[in-house]
């Protein structure tokens, strides 16, 4: 675990025409891309530096502000491994809100001049300031806190409602933060009334100066309404409703969030306070909160530096092909149009298909544009490097060629065939399929080195993850230029070996199949949905089946039944459900449909279980199964299943991915007898 | 067509303070280009009614113009500086005289028609960029002879005019430098400089700071203290820290504006520009250049040196000053026309940025003295040039 980097709060001093104004900055001493974060060793220098203040009788005015394109990101996460006990916890909780305190109870103006990143405790030390000023150049201001599983508890459930009532402090607080962590930015703290004077950024500090030195002179008001309290509880309960349908109680954070707002009305600063003290020594421990601050490390760090790439350089990419004109053939070539803005030839069998992939193209980019991702202006230009093919000539010289044709091996490898004719030797060719074998694929190709498997999900633009699969044969240069070509398509890239379904199907598929099966067995659809959402995916398993759609579920079910005939058993009901075209087993009203129900042969007598054991079998499935993969080297660490899981399937970061919450649950242990992460 | 000529006028003028070009200077770690930013935006901020989308031309000088300092400074400050993006910038050098340049560069169009609102002014991080930074003088200026090789080193130059005028001598040069510094005190402890020098907050290592004082002046400066200080340009040389003008980061600027737009806008300008002239003289000793400079601008204006109420003339060296003063007639050092509040020697030299700083002396010199009607503001360059620009005093 890496030592504390100790956000340092250095004080100078202004003799302004209005007296002297002490500046406090927070810097680590690094750049803006380490974001200073406080932890004891910051709280100690806060504390040393408010003594240094203190000690001075003409002070008249503080302003606190950070270094270069920061302010505060908030508490030092990297530290919370570390935190294991409740009194542990209690006195992290405590140095902040003591430090804290000391700055609301100066004698003087304190004035936070917000001029970047003010996430957490960067916010909560804003607050603990009189007055408030922002850079309008501010993209990030926000309390992540209920997103990780802790609540912003150093002051941020207390002051927040104070200062703009409930239904704001709730909005960042809770729903904000549920709703992908989204943050809000300069422009919005001032409406939103957390920061009194909105500046530009280009001398944010000369006019947060002149702020202070208008206070201190009289000339400068700040008029605030008071918070609106009357709609307390309402707005309490839909706050509840919304935790509800995020974290389905597995987390107590969003929970004691709204608590904390709710007494914030009549509470002092102090009990306030107290009532964090509480909430955090309670939550840091918790194990929802020690997976929290381990994906948020896996997000940021080892995500952005895939493990397992060789070293070297990346070969050019120039000019890129797609086989297939597909919605997947489309989506990939607005996809590399739009990050990579290269020349794209997109090919078919059929001139009746291609034309029906360049009317998505033109209309997604159309699309795009209008909604200002990409530059109006580049348009028609982005388009003309689209070029429609039936001819695999027109693709002799692409550096990279992508197919997308129908998920049937034969097809795969007659079109490789055909495309290596008349591509150079160097070419890449990667495959998106998202169960087959990558192997067999190019086993009968001349320079099978070149080709690699890049998995995208769907939507494509939406989904971060993209898994690389290495095949037996795959060179360093392909798979090299594989990482460097995800990267710069924005993608969050895993190294994967080729085996059946790759990471993130695989894993859903077991869950599927065991949740096919409890339904086989005798129990309700709608039993089996509740009780598995309860686990903390973001959606019922059978919301998610009807969103993958049942053909291309059964489809990566069959191969991998193939593989692994005695976990992957295809459910005959399930294939009934495909043949029959059904979009899903829930109609359109949201009840299970009559025709399924019908055909849907279960048990008799029924075998019914709770939603504890359900969720018993399909948790000790999906440890079974990732015991197996880190086994077989699928990937090479636990790491890589979560970063997966949580890119790729949208598993919640209070859950760690899901290895985290394998460990936490016992599940690890039941099915293994041991953790995925003994140390943690 | 007909073509009319427009008057030009100064609408205000101010600067940064001035840092010493050090690593611990106030401004080590500050940009020039934020400087410029600082100076165009106080200027803008201070004088509301000037529209910032009727800004024709955005005219900045530097020395070094690469870097912080390069890729058109003019029009990369236009656009830091948040001026609409019709704004057209410029970048300017005619080396310690460039920001002089500039605002005449500014007016000249003005007086042609082609402009109606100008921000002019100049720059210079000698910090981030010593002095003949990437300099490649080509050889043929030593080979032929065509200048000795002190014309380079700007200390040397005025070592060669220590020879030139030989009754000149070190203590002279001691105590008219005392002087400078001892007038420089009195007027910033009488506040003549809060207009003049805007406050800038600005990152250190060690935490943000307000950059609101210049580094340089010495006030408590004496005869003794200045007796044996080094002469680094010569053995036995007469050119010393304490007498010449040191090396500084600093910006510093004005705005100017046609009669028209001074009657459109309702300005209240500050002075009206009456003549500017550069002339030249031998690179070897071009602290001289303020003297024909001033001959030509006054020949030309059809006004004679007495005319001159007040003069503000950078103290690039005390020798090239004290010169100009024996050209003119001027005997005492503490003549009540002569820098009345202080010069360069106390609050440094940021090359292109000085010919800003002697326009926001003047501006508020004449503010403060309406009975002054025309003054000077000149400067030596180098390689031998010299700079003069006469202006009339319009507040009253």
């Amino acid at each position: 675990m890496p030592d504390e980097l100790v956000t340092q709060f250095k004080d100078t001093y202004y003799e302004s025409p209005a007296g002297k104004i002490a500046i406090v900055t927070m810097d680590n001493g690094e750049d803006y891309r380490k974001p200073n974060s406080f932890g004891l060793g910051g709280m100690a220098s806060l504390n040393a530096c408010l003594d240094r203040v203190s000690a001075q009788p003409d002070v008249k005015a503080m302003i606190l502000t950070g270094k270069p394109f920061i302010f505060g990101a908030g508490a030092d996460l990297t530290q919370v491994p570390l935190i294991k006990t409740r009194e542990q916890a209690l006195e992290i909780a405590r140095a902040g809100h003591a430090a804290f305190k000391r700055i609301i109870d100066l004698p003087f103006p304190t004035v936070a001049a917000i001029n970047g990143v003010a996430l957490g405790g960067g916010l909560e030390i804003a607050l603990a300031c009189d007055y408030r000023t922002v850079s309008s150049g501010v993209t990030a201001i926000g309390f992540p806190e209920c997103f990780l599983g802790l609540i912003p508890g150093w002051g941020g459930t207390t002051l927040l409602p104070k200062l703009v009532g409930p239904e704001k402090a709730l909005q960042i607080i809770i729903h904000n933060a549920l709703n992908n962590n989204r943050m809000i930015n300069g422009k919005q703290a001032f409406e939103l009334g957390i920061a009194d004077r909105l500046f530009e950024p280009v001398d944010l500090m000369d006019k947060t100066i002149a702020f202070t030195v208008g206070l201190l002179q009289g000339t400068e008001k700040v008029e605030r309404p008071e918070p609106d309290w009357s709609d307390l509880d309402a707005l309490c309960e839909q706050a509840k409703a919304v935790a509800d349908s995020k974290v389905h109680g597995n987390s107590r954070a969003p929970y004691m969030a709204i608590e904390n707002i709710r007494a914030a009305k009549d509470n002092t600063i102090d009990e306030g306070f107290a009532l964090e003290d509480e909430a955090l020594a309670e939550l840091i421990p918790s194990p929802q909160m020690q997976a929290g601050a381990y994906a948020f490390d896996l997000t940021q760090r080892r995500a952005k530096k895939p493990v397992g790439v060789p070293e070297g350089a990346a070969l050019p990419v120039r000019k890129v092909g797609i086989l297939g004109a597909g919605l997947m053939g489309s989506q990939l070539a607005v996809l590399f149009l739009r990050r990579m803005k290269i020349p794209v030839v997109i090919k078919d069998i059929k001139q009746e298909f291609v034309d029906k992939g360049m009317g998505y193209i033109t209309q997604e980019i159309n699309r795009q544009a209008e909604k200002g991702r990409i530059d109006k202006d580049q348009v028609a230009w982005l388009l003309s490097l689209v070029e429609p093919t039936l001819d695999y000539k027109d693709m002799a010289d692409c550096d990279f060629v992508i197919e997308a044709v129908l998920e049937e091996m034969p097809i795969k490898k007659q079109v490789f065939g055909e495309l290596e004719e008349h591509v150079s030797e160097t070419a890449i060719l990667a495959t998106n399929t998202s169960s087959l074998s990558v192997t067999e694929m190019a086993s009968d190709l001349k320079h099978p080195g070149r080709v690699v498997g890049f998995h995208f999900f769907n939507p494509v633009a939406a989904m971060p993850l993209l898994e690389i699969i290495k095949a037996e044969k795959t060179d360093d240069p392909t798979l090299i230029t594989a990482f460097d070509v995800g990267k710069k398509l924005g993608k969050r890239c895993v190294l994967c070996k080729d085996a059946p379904a790759f990471v993130v199907n695989r894993l859903l598929l077991r869950s599927m199949v065991e949740t096919v099966k409890l339904v086989d067995e005798g129990n309700d659809f709608k039993e089996v949905d509740q009780a598995l959402w309860a686990m903390g995916t973001p959606m019922p398993p059978f919301a998610l089946l009807a969103l993958v759609g049942p053909a291309i579920a059964l489809h990566t079910n069959e191969t991998l039944a193939a593989a692994f005939p005695d976990r992957y058993t295809v459910s005959e009901n399930f294939k009934e459900l495909v043949a029959r075209k059904k979009p899903g087993v829930y109609g359109p009203d949201g009840e299970v449909d009559p025709e399924v129900r019908e055909f849907w042969k279960q048990a008799d007598p029924p075998k019914r279980i709770g939603p504890q054991e359900m969720r018993d079998r399909v948790s000790e499935a999906l440890a079974d199964e990732c015991w197996r993969m880190i086994e077989d080297g699928v990937v090479g660490a636990p790491q890589e299943i979560d970063i997966c899981m949580i890119f790729g399937a949208g598993y919640p970061f209070y859950m760690g991915g899901l290895t985290r919450y394998l460990d936490y649950a016992g599940y690890s242990e039941k099915v293994k007898g041991k953790k995925f992460h003994p140390d943690a | 067509m007909a073509r009319e000529l427009q008057e030009v006028f100064l609408i205000d003028a101010c600067r940064t303070a001035f840092g010493k070009a050090r690593p611990d200077g106030i401004f080590a770690q500050t940009r020039a280009d934020d400087l410029v930013v600082k100076v165009i935006r106080s200027l803008l901020d201070r004088n509301p009614e000037v529209p910032r989308d009727k800004v024709d031309d955005n005219v900045w000088a530097a020395s070094t113009q690469w870097g912080d300092q390069g890729l058109t400074i003019g029009r990369t400050t236009a656009l830091l500086a948040g001026l609409p993006v019709s704004t057209p910038g410029v970048a300017i050098d005619r080396m310690c005289a460039g920001g002089m340049t500039a605002i005449c560069f500014g007016a000249s169009e003005i007086q042609v028609g082609a402009a109606d609102i100008v921000i002019a002014g100049g720059v210079e991080h000698m910090g981030n960029h010593p002095m003949g930074q990437g300099a490649d003088p080509n050889p043929r200026f030593l080979a032929e002879k065509l200048v000795d090789q002190s014309a380079l080193n700007m200390g040397m130059t005025a070592e060669n005019l220590h020879d030139m005028y030989p009754d000149i001598t070190k203590e002279m040069c001691d105590e008219y430098a005392v002087i400078c510094q001892r007038k420089a005190k009195k007027a910033l402890d009488e506040g003549k400089f809060e207009k003049i020098i805007v406050p800038m907050t600005v990152w250190t290592g060690n935490g943000w700071k307000v950059a609101d004082s210049d580094e340089q002046p010495r006030p408590d400066a004496t005869l003794e203290g200045m007796r044996d200080l080094r002469t680094p340009f010569r053995v036995k040389g007469r050119v010393t820290p304490g007498n010449a003008s040191g090396l500084n980061d600093g910006a510093a600027g004005a705005i100017l504006a046609s009669e028209r737009a001074v009657k459109e806008y309702g300005l209240k300008p500050m002075m009206r520009l009456v003549q500017y002239s550069f002339a030249a003289v031998k690179p070897e000793i071009m602290g001289l250049g303020p003297v024909p400079a001033t001959h030509k601008a006054l020949e030309r204006a059809g006004m004679k040196f007495e005319d001159l109420d007040v003069i503000e003339i950078n103290e690039a060296f005390a020798v090239q000053v004290i010169v100009f003063m024996k050209e003119f007639g001027i005997e005492k050092y503490d003549d009540p026309r002569l820098n009345p509040w202080g010069g360069a020697i106390a609050f440094g030299h940021p090359l292109a940025s000085s010919g800003g700083r002697l326009m926001a002396q003047l501006a508020y010199y004449f503010a403060e003295h309406p009975e002054a009607k025309y003054g000077l503001a000149t400067m030596c360059v180098g390689l031998g040039q010299g700079g003069s620009v006469i202006w009339e005093n319009v507040q009253s």
